[in-house]
């Protein structure tokens, strides 16, 4: 397609498998290491690849309004982009219970909650760029991890900033890592959001050897 | 249609127009910030919610013009002159524009919420639009409201409560 209005309309099926395969094999090794760490089993649901406008892209996070913790990290090299792990405060409170082995008296202490949340971070995008660098043969790095908890459209606009230039539709690559058991109070649930910047869709097709007009 | 009294809700890079006795709403601005221009005397505001400090930075031609402070403020000055409003009288109330996120990364994007509210200042001030209220900058995301009957813009932050500006 020449010059589409929005770039997201040149992407056909083919890319969207691809894309979707990226998520699958990142959040596939950070379900793996998140496993490790809790000495859980951790499942992955299958990643969903969407293009939406950008309203749409806060409703698959809970809206714009919704209060979440987020664990931000940029994502240098080759194919620079943006990269958020999304949780409930409930969740985030069950990962640092689960990583740090708190007693009840323990939840207050926000500095080692931090702490504890940036290493979740670590850990989750390290394993998920490992992947998608070895899988893309691409050099991928990632910033230290920033912890926030406020509204996902202030958190997520963020991801959305480079795309903005170029594009009034986000691609959203997004997984979500689960502690299989399901229900119960202590269920662990986390979302994965990949925004890769504009010019890395091309690189990481490419690296793959996919066409852009295939 | 719009009944009384329902809240008009303007979506990310999206702009809009309300009457009294509906109020206007955007919801979760961390660096994007939120521009209510409004008349008093006619009781109607408008609304836009600017991802992007200028229409320059867009790299494709037909982009949505309210993503960007300039042309936003450009239409929905238009918008309200269009619908009755006098644009010597109308008056702008800003908030967002936070640093969600600390400098982890050399990269520009990252201080996109100072620029944001620094752009929206200098276009107003060129067409001579004074900024009644201001709520801007921090670390902090917010969701705001405003009422154009009573003039007050609703400030909602997590754990920080309501304001009213």
């Amino acid at each position: 397609m020449s010059n589409p209005k929005n770039f997201t309309e040149g992407f056909g099926p083919v890319h969207l498998d691809v894309l979707k395969e990226i998520g699958n094999i990142g959040s596939g090794h950070a379900a793996t290491s998140l496993s490790k760490l809790l000495h859980k089993k951790i499942e992955m649901h299958v990643p969903g690849v969407e293009v939406v406008d950008f309203d749409q892209v806060m409703d698959l996070a809970g809206g714009a309004d919704k209060e979440v913790v987020s664990i931000f990290q940029r994502m240098e090299g080759d194919a620079p982009g943006t990269m958020f792990f999304i949780m409930a405060p409930s969740q985030a409170h069950q990962f640092v219970e689960r990583m740090t082995n708190a007693s009840e008296g323990f939840r207050d202490d926000a500095e080692m909650a931090l702490s504890a949340l940036q290493e979740l971070g670590n850990i989750l995008s390290g394993t998920y760029l490992t992947a998608l660098s070895d899988f893309t043969e691409l050099d991928l790095q990632s910033t230290v991890p920033s912890v926030s908890q406020d509204m996902v459209g202030a958190i997520l606009s963020m991801g959305l900033i480079e795309l903005s230039q170029v594009s009034d539709a986000a691609i959203v690559i997004k997984t979500s890592l689960t502690d299989g058991e399901g229900g119960g109070n202590d269920f662990l649930e986390g979302h994965f959001f990949l925004f890769p910047d504009p010019p890395s869709y091309q690189k990481i097709f490419s690296s793959l050897g996919v066409r852009a007009d295939d | 249609m719009i009944k009384e009294g329902q809240i008009v809700r303007i979506g990310i890079g999206d702009m809009g127009m309300v009457r009294s006795p509906n109020s206007i709403r955007t919801s979760g601005l961390g660096s994007c910030v939120g521009i209510v221009l409004y008349d008093e005397l006619k009781k109607m505001a408008g609304m836009a919610h600017i991802m992007l400090p200028a229409s320059a930075l867009a790299k494709k031609q037909g982009l949505k013009r309210a993503k960007y402070a300039d042309t936003a403020i450009e239409d929905l000055i238009a918008a309200l002159t269009d619908a009755g409003a006098s644009s010597y009288r109308l008056k702008a109330k800003i908030a967002g524009g936070a640093q969600m996120f600390p400098f982890t990364s050399s990269h520009d994007m990252m201080r996109i919420g100072p620029r944001n509210v620094e752009a929206v200042k200098g276009n107003l001030q060129t067409f001579r639009i004074p900024i009644l209220a201001e709520d801007v900058g921090g670390k902090s995301g917010r969701t705001i409201e405003f009422n154009p009957e009573t003039t007050d813009l609703h400030i909602r932050k997590v754990n920080q409560g309501e304001s009213v500006i």
